[in-house]
């Protein structure tokens, strides 16, 4: 305990150093595992492929023009021998989404089934194609009904195989899946599904979206962190492999030259763009909402990078014939292989076993600063028991010095949380904005508001802040930003660390006796807003199309404007989670430093 | 009084079983075999196949011991007479029968295997009898009927009627067991060719090839015993035995594309003669929208008429017992063309399908629709549902809404399941207004298993057989309520007693759960870290604390001890 105490402050540095170089050393590639199936089914058995004939998508181009997409798929999933069904959804968004251009979206998803002989309805698959107006997707829409006429003429299907061409993309999958598991978490108007297969096992969700690919990029990141079972990935990098198709992730092709510079900064590359993402807790790709289904799902996406190397799209249909056979042998779902990793490569993962300790040692140091508090405020308290019986006197004014703060803290992240929306009818008539730009500017604006209420609370407050009192103070705020981040960690990794990595180290060092002036710009400066811009920054610069402080200023408000929508339309837990938990902590401690 | 009239229905009325199996006088037993063709409407083909015998013994009555069999089955009368069961119904079935697609089966059946016996209701021990029938019937069918148990055998109240002779109503003579697990293959199918009199060397059954049977979208086979009146008086009993197969072939695979349907084309083979043995020996073919969709060829002069679930066919019949059906090849290969386009969903009167609702592996719903596409009518149907005891029903969550309103069934029967004794049964009658959709649904709770109750693959899911709807669908056209001897199999199996309605039958789909499963690696990890320590550390621990310490005398050098030697030769004082 001693020790503990003494070196308090070396060996939360040393923690933290050695959490960052940890985490950086994941992808270094001797330190990571090869990713091999793990699935038996999908593992040693050969399948033999045919190749889909040539691509229908005239007749999608043409069908667009006229507008009459859904009735065209219905007569031409028909002529191939499914069964057609369609459903018709509508949603109001909470406020105009600009990046997309959609407030009222009304739309049709036209699905049909194939079913498999002499099966019982229990199983099926999915394979989604997005298909919206103005989009260009018709290449995968081609693909997608050209699989399923090779599919028909095909003896050896065990499950149902389910065809998806959804409108309005994410939107369209969500309501396509809210009918066929009958829940309505988000509040979307659909039509019920008529036909089903059973319990889906696995999905794979295409996006073609020029007609020359150059490469396929496979896209894992589901809604709040979540992945699909590692064998996913490693069906589609063993497919690419035995095709030959340069397959990416991240759109980052793989490297190995591992012993040089270059390709160890390559491999930290991808996982950051992984750590990046998965924080973020958006749905990347269609695939991303069958996740919360336990349906093992990923997109494959194509891209056309403009090399010399091409693959043709009966290369494409190959590819997914392979993939969806070896599903189609699975006997149980996939569960052999890992839920929780993170890719340097497609061909190297790091289990959470490996990734874990970086964050633990992050969190080791809020714990080590609890206990030092501990030590410090339980060593007056016995002082004074051998003088005066004080000992029970502070206590009463003690809670309420802490309470105050906490509450007031959490009411402010609660209007956080409401008030931005709600508040953006009357934003928009006193201000001149457009409705998104309300919801944004309002949140930014209560985010900045918080930061007064040191002032408030003093004022609410009678008596003068004791020392006693902020280390209370102080003490419960790391137990509880530690507990909140543990729990994050738990469900999203990357969340939880880069929360930690920004949020440690103000809150570990954190009291009022610092130089107000200089600590309080240090803490702005590592606070969760800024946090959101830090990786927006480093995102764009990891995707090779760095932006300027105004641009990436854009790119700010919208990232919280999606992150607002993503909440209302798909059940993203990370705007209340920042909102509710994140901030309030936060501003606790932006309390301790205004402590007088 | 709803449910008693449809009670009333589905158990049969002897006079007419009299009528229909009214017989050539003089022979003691008799088989009648025949196959009827229907192109579907989705340009697939239905053929479906049924084989008669009929006995005129009882093997039930007192003192009499029955010995000779002829064209009956030895291994299956044994079988009647030792657990002196009364009706028995038991269907293999690969596939799940499309209604949409494919309209109503002859004889429909849930997918998996099914079997529901009636017993003789002198019988004492009802649950010991059907345990070891099960394992009879397990053997003579090459199936796992041996996994019928308690935990999967229910007594429905009102779903499951005697179709033969006699009235009986006590359900708690009858048992109802389905394994939707089941998969059906060859080794299923030998054993029931070879309870038909001329195996597969002759007749229809050369057709039942297994290479082509399992190349279909459907398939189901099935035996049903049951006791029928001998004559028109029903002074005595005799035992029928059907076997029935069905088939559906697929358009695409089986037939590539083309709607073009040839027996050789369907089974390998082409059919050269009857039976010796059948007394009758048909082939039906539903040429009820010829000739504007399809043409068949040979043609025949031969049309019968027979009103089926609820509509009027018209068939031709090629009778295999006379020599000019074959014509110069001697083999008949009939051939069907189909011109009509397909694809469209068919709405049947009666359908119903069934899902599982909401995620996560704690709690669930179970959803049962069930369609009335009657544009005027509206009809009963009995609901059944058997649901395995790990799926614990919240039966306070039942709901039935038709037309977003609440139904309130007129009967219910519910069963609480037992955990590891029963499973869950509910029966319902509910009322489907005309054209309407109605939803059943239950909540459940998702139990934690023993670790020795999991399945070798856990991870596949849990399976729930299918529901039962049982109703009787306004009719069209007329049913025809009088039997005639030349009436085909086809439409004599359920008996029909009014003219307004007819019997069907229809099941839902299995459903496949996904209980909490542990990670099964974990306990071994654990078993053996635990083991390790135990080893290593209790062990150590134990040594340490049990053992008594005594202090060593060092050992003497070598030199010193060879000294020792010599010294006690000598008789020297030794060293130390």
């Amino acid at each position: 305990r001693g020790l503990l105490t003494r070196l308090n402050t070396p060996i939360c540095i040393v923690c933290y150093l050695a959490a960052i170089v940890w985490f950086m050393g994941l992808a270094f590639e001797p330190f990571t595992l090869r990713t091999d199936m793990s699935e038996n089914a999908m593992g040693s058995t050969m399948v033999l492929l045919r190749g889909a004939s040539a691509v229908p998508r005239q007749g999608v181009r043409s069908s667009q023009k006229t507008g009459a997409v859904s009735t065209w798929l219905v007569k031409a999933m028909q002529s191939r021998g499914l069964e057609v069904f369609t459903q018709s959804f509508s949603r109001k968004l909470p406020f105009p989404d600009e990046n997309k251009e959609r407030y009222m979206v009304r739309g049709t998803n036209v699905y049909g089934i194939l079913r498999a002989p002499r099966a019982p309805r229990t199983e099926a698959l999915v394979i989604s194609a997005p298909c919206s107006p103005g989009d260009s997707n018709n290449q995968a829409v081609g693909l997608l009904l050209a699989l399923a006429q090779y599919f028909r003429n095909q003896v050896y299907w065990a499950k149902d195989i389910i065809f998806l061409v959804n409108e309005h993309d994410l939107m369209g999958t969500q309501a396509w899946l809210e009918a066929y598991h009958h829940t309505n978490i988000t509040g979307m108007e659909y039509s019920p599904l008529q036909g089903r297969g059973g319990s889906i096992q696995a999905a794979l969700s295409l996006e073609l979206s020029s007609d020359v690919i150059t490469s396929l990029d496979l896209i894992l990141d589901g809604l709040n962190g979540q992945l699909p079972n590692l064998d996913l990935a490693n069906l589609f990098y063993a497919f690419c492999q035995k095709l030959g198709v340069l397959c990416t992730i991240q759109g980052k092709l793989q490297r190995n030259d591992w012993d040089t510079a270059e390709g160890y900064t390559h491999a930290a590359q991808t996982m950051m763009l992984m750590v990046l993402k998965q924080a973020c807790g958006r749905s990347w790709g269609d695939h991303g909402l069958f996740l919360r289904y336990h349906i093992e799902a990923a997109s494959v996406r194509g891209i056309n990078s403009f090399r010399h190397y091409k693959t043709d799209a009966a290369t494409i249909g190959r590819l997914l014939e392979g993939m969806v056979r070896k599903l189609n042998n699975l006997l149980e779902r996939l569960h052999q292989s890992y839920f929780f990793y993170l890719l340097p490569s497609l061909s190297r993962f790091v289990s959470i076993g490996c990734y874990m300790p970086a964050f633990g040692l992050l969190v080791v140091i809020l714990l080590l600063r609890a206990l030092d508090l501990w030590v410090h405020l339980g060593a007056p308290a016995l002082a004074a028991v051998e003088g005066v019986t004080e000992a029970q006197q502070p206590s009463g004014p003690a809670v309420l010095t802490v309470l105050t703060p906490v509450v007031i803290s959490h009411l402010t992240g609660v209007a956080l949380y409401l008030l931005p929306v709600h508040l953006q009818e009357m934003a928009v008539e006193h201000f001149p904005v457009s409705e998104t730009e309300a919801v944004v500017l309002t949140a930014v604006a209560i985010y900045t508001t918080g930061l007064a209420l040191p002032h408030n609370t003093q004022r609410l407050l009678s008596g003068e802040g004791t020392e006693q009192g902020w280390k209370v103070l102080k003490l419960t705020a790391l137990l509880y930003l530690a507990v909140l981040l543990g729990c994050t960690a738990l469900i999203n990794f990357s969340l939880g660390f880069v929360l930690a990595v920004t949020l440690v180290p103000i809150t570990a060092s954190m009291t009022p006796h610092m130089p107000k002036a200089l600590s309080a710009l240090v803490m702005v400066l590592l606070s969760p807003a800024f946090t959101i811009l830090y990786c927006v920054f480093i995102y764009q610069e990891l995707i090779e199309a760095p932006v300027s402080v105004s641009e990436g200023w854009m790119l700010f408000l919208s990232v919280i404007s999606q992150g607002i929508l993503d909440h209302a339309l798909y059940g993203s837990l990370v705007y209340p989670l920042l909102a509710l938990f994140i901030y309030p902590c936060w501003l606790m401690f932006w309390n301790i430093l205004f402590w007088s | 009084f709803r449910l008693s009239s449809l009670i009333g229905h589905i158990s049969t009325c002897p006079s007419l079983i009299g009528q229909c199996c009214q017989r050539h006088p003089g022979s003691v037993d008799e088989f009648q075999e025949e196959l009827v063709i229907r192109p579907l409407h989705s340009g697939d083909i239905y053929a479906s196949f049924q084989f008669r015998t009929l006995w005129d013994t009882d093997f039930l009555q007192e003192g009499q011991k029955v010995s000779h069999y002829r064209l009956f089955p030895k291994s299956l009368g044994q079988v009647l007479s030792k657990f002196s069961v009364r009706e028995l119904h038991i269907s293999f079935t690969q596939g799940f029968w499309r209604t949409m697609q494919w309209g109503q089966p002859f004889i429909p059946s849930p997918p998996g295997a099914e079997l529901w016996v009636w017993f003789h209701d002198t019988v004492s021990d009802v649950d010991g009898n059907w345990k070891e029938l099960t394992n009879v019937l397990s053997g003579i069918f090459c199936a796992s009927l041996n996994f019928i148990d308690l935990t999967n055998t229910v007594q429905p109240s009102a779903s499951f009627k005697p179709l033969g002779l006699g009235n009986a109503t006590d359900h708690r003579f009858l048992r109802y067991a389905t394994l939707p697990r089941e998969i059906v293959c060859t080794e299923n199918l030998t054993p029931w060719k070879k309870l038909l009199p001329c195996g597969s060397k002759a007749g229809l059954a050369v057709l039942l090839k297994s290479e082509k049977l399992f190349h279909s979208s459907f398939h189901s086979q099935a035996v049903h015993i049951r006791p029928v009146c001998q004559d028109e008086q029903c002074t005595s009993k005799a035992w029928e035995l059907r076997q029935t197969l069905n088939v559906v072939f697929d358009l695409y695979t089986a037939g590539q594309g083309k709607k073009e349907w040839s027996l050789f084309k369907m089974f390998s083979r082409t059919l050269t003669e009857a039976c010796p043995l059948a007394t009758s020996s048909k082939v039906y073919v539903d040429i009820t929208d010829n000739p504007e969709l399809f043409e068949l060829s040979p043609a025949t002069p031969l049309l019968s008429q027979a009103v089926v679930l609820g509509d009027r066919r018209t068939y031709s019949v090629f009778d295999l017992t006379r020599a000019e059906t074959f014509g110069q090849l001697r083999s008949l290969n009939l051939l069907l063309r189909w011109k009509g386009d397909g694809g469209e969903m068919l709405r049947p009167l009666l359908h119903a399908e069934r899902y599982v609702a909401g995620f996560g592996l704690q709690t669930g719903e179970i959803h049962t629709v069930i369609y009335n596409n009657h544009p005027y009518r509206a009809f009963p149907v009995l609901l059944m549902d058997s649901v395995p005891w790990y799926l614990q029903l919240y039966i306070h969550t039942l709901t039935v809404t038709s037309k977003s309103r609440d139904n309130k069934p007129s009967y219910i029967h519910y069963q609480p399941a037992k955990d590891r004794h029963r499973p869950h049964l509910l029966e319902m009658l509910i009322q489907l207004p005309p054209h309407s959709m109605t939803e059943v649904t239950v909540q459940f709770e998702r139990a934690l298993l023993k670790w020795t109750e999991y399945t070798p693959d856990p991870n596949h899911g849990f399976y729930v057989g299918s529901s039962v709807v049982s109703a009787l669908v306004p009719s069209m056209v007329a049913m025809n309520t009088n039997f005639t001897q030349d009436q085909p199999l086809f439409s004599s199996f359920v008996p029909v007693k009014e003219e307004s309605s007819y019997f069907v039958r229809v099941y839902t789909e299995p459903l496949l759960v996904n209980l909490p499963t542990p990670d099964f690696s974990m306990p071994y990890n654990v078993i053996c870290l635990t083991c390790t320590v135990v080893a290593v550390g209790y062990g150590s621990f134990y040594n340490l604390l049990t053992r008594t310490f005594q202090v060593d005398e060092p050992s003497l050098p070598l030199a010193k001890r060879l000294a020792n030697l010599i010294r006690r030769i000598r008789g020297v004082p030794l060293l130390t």
